[in-house]
């Protein structure tokens, strides 16, 4: 393979160098100190100043896609609230959301195995009706979801028996990725009705929300270093969380990001020294 | 020598090595453990249900390798690299990967669409007892029939009629609903949330003052910043008023806060797809090849 071709790097260099800027951390399993971030401290604050105990919705709205991003945010919201005891209720307004709760739920039964199904924990599943689910949830909860995800009546279960509304909740977390998403939760229950909500998206969402707060919302973990920061401010409060290496998948991304940077950086250098270079010379005039 | 014999011999060397460590064992297995549930209603109905097991616990009691979740496994890998493969040109097996995502994506989708959409909503609203008695046995005793879900179900017949060769305008009819529906409601919720909320965030005090009563800087540059980017970005998308002297410069400045904007935009893509491969790049190495064991899941 040459390098130039045609005055061009030939992109196939640009992959392979990618591939082992991203691919050597891993093998080596390089990690880097995380600080969190005021806005990341928000984010935990907002969890973890609620009393012990209290009711969180946790919407789950994405798919496989977006997992490497948002996997790791979900499984760091879900093992805060476990190790804080609160109560949570999961629903996804996206038909791939249903699968990644499930996954999520597996870590609560491991880690947390005093949680109970029904009394701690109940899961709604996949809502059809994207933002009409919100328009209903904020005004008929029992008519939105009659039953959890088994069919079983959450008028029967502990947890939602008495649930109404879920402005009667404490706090919802959104973990979302697009339409519908942490923009509609705003929209439809947040901003209307003042509800407390934190949440975790992909990077390329998380600018356009950060507008939102922190009166709308009251912070958002924005992409794998969002997540990466909010797990350091987990194990930073909760030592014994750092043993875990379940709870460190945000940390473990960090060193491929550092290198894939870089390289980026260093390849904007090189493509605009090139660049200089060959007008200097008069190529491609 | 040709690009494609150096690329040919690397997947060469790494079919090989994949070859070996698979013969012997060391990689790219799954093990599942059987699990007997029982009702708390009904403790003499059992039935097993099968969960992920780690490789390190084969030989405990209920852990056996899965052949089910092996071939899942080497399916998920081998489609990741065939959706790689685009890297070096369009190729038969991309495609092949990207038909069987669709696919697979559309399926699912429909799937579930129907059984908590169709089912879950609209049969349980019109016929909840057979519901009760057939698929939704958890249905609550007190939910009564709503007649008024005859409507969406005659709605979403007429949609249907698209596909019929002759009346395909009867379906023009639920989507102008639809439409119309749909604007109305977004309307109202980015009037309340987006524009007015935005405009009650950008009114906020360019002098800020803590609470014991030492000046703020930090906050009060923050602001000012905030405000200022604001309103030059509106300036410069401000087309009724020629773009001379104090507004030309105020709209530069806009420019500026959209071209900082855009670049924080394109450096979250960035790290967003990074974080992507670094998520396949993991699959790959832990799950399929046993390269690493972060989660000590074979040690």
């Amino acid at each position: 393979m040459t390098l130039l071709k045609e005055g061009q790097i030939d992109r196939r260099w640009i992959y392979l160098a990618m591939l082992c800027a991203v691919g050597l951390p891993i093998l080596l399993q390089l990690t880097f100190p995380e600080i969190p971030s005021p806005k990341v401290l928000d984010v935990f604050d907002a969890v973890d100043k609620l009393p012990e105990g209290s009711r969180i919705l946790m919407a789950c709205d994405f798919d496989p896609a977006s997992a490497g991003e948002l996997e790791p945010m979900m499984s760091a919201f879900v093992r805060h609230c476990g190790t804080k005891n609160h109560k949570l209720i999961f629903l996804a307004l996206w038909p791939q959301g249903a699968p990644v709760i499930k996954s999520n739920i597996v870590i609560l039964n491991k880690e947390f195995p005093e949680y109970e199904y029904g009394k701690d924990y109940v899961n709604l599943g996949y809502q059809p009706g994207n933002e009409v689910v919100l328009k209903v949830l904020v005004t008929d909860f029992k008519k939105q979801c009659s039953t959890d995800v088994d069919g079983t009546s959450t008028s029967t279960l502990p947890l939602t028996r008495d649930l109404t509304k879920i402005q009667q909740l404490s706090l919802v977390i959104s973990v979302s990725t697009g339409n519908p998403g942490t923009t509609e939760w705003v929209q439809y229950v947040a901003s209307p009705f003042g509800m407390p909500m934190v949440a975790g998206t992909t990077a390329v969402q998380a600018p356009s929300l950060y507008a939102y707060i922190p009166r709308q919302l009251i912070s958002v973990l924005g992409g794998i270093k969002g997540a990466a920061e909010y797990e350091q401010a987990i194990i930073d409060h909760y030592p014994t969380m750092g043993e875990n290496n379940g709870a460190r998948e945000g940390l473990r991304r960090m060193g491929p990001q550092l290198l894939g940077h870089l390289l980026i950086v260093m390849l904007i250098v090189v493509g605009n020294v090139l660049y200089f270079s060959q007008k200097e010379k008069g190529v491609g005039a | 020598m040709k690009p494609d014999k150096v690329i040919a011999g690397i997947m060469l060397v790494v079919g090989l090595v994949v070859l070996f460590r698979t013969s012997t064992g060391g990689m790219g297995q799954s093990y599942s453990r059987e699990v007997t549930v029982s009702p708390a209603s009904a403790p003499d109905v059992q039935w097993s249900k099968y969960e992920d097991a780690f490789p390190r616990e084969q030989g405990e009691p209920g852990v056996s390798f899965s052949w089910s979740r092996t071939l899942g496994l080497w399916i998920s890998a081998l489609l990741t690299l065939a959706i790689f493969s685009f890297l070096l040109g369009d190729n038969v097996v991309y495609k092949l990967a990207e038909a069987i995502f669709l696919g697979v994506s559309a399926g699912y989708v429909m799937v579930a669409g129907f059984y908590d959409g169709i089912v879950g909503k609209l049969l349980a609203g019109l016929a909840p007892t057979l519901m009760r008695d057939s698929l939704l046995p958890g249905l609550p005793p007190e939910q009564q029939t709503n007649w008024l879900n005859i409507v969406p179900l005659i709605l979403g017949m007429m949609l249907l009629w698209r596909l019929s060769p002759k009346g395909g305008w009867i379906s023009r009819w639920p989507i102008a609903l639809f439409i119309g529906i749909t604007a109305g409601f977004r309307m109202l919720a980015y009037f309340e949330a987006d524009f007015v909320g935005q405009i009650q965030n950008t009114i906020v005090p360019l002098l800020v003052f803590a609470a014991d009563g030492s000046f703020d800087w930090v906050q009060s540059v923050k602001n000012l910043l905030m405000v200022t980017g604001v309103l030059s970005t509106l300036t410069y998308f401000f087309f009724s008023v020629e773009h001379t002297g104090v507004i030309h410069r105020v709209s530069r400045v806009g420019i500026w806060v959209l071209m900082i904007t855009f670049g924080v935009g394109f450096g979250m893509t960035v790290m967003g797809r990074i974080a992507l491969l670094a998520a396949r790049l993991e699959f790959l190495f832990d799950d399929w090849l046993w390269l690493i064991d972060p989660l000590n899941r074979r040690s």
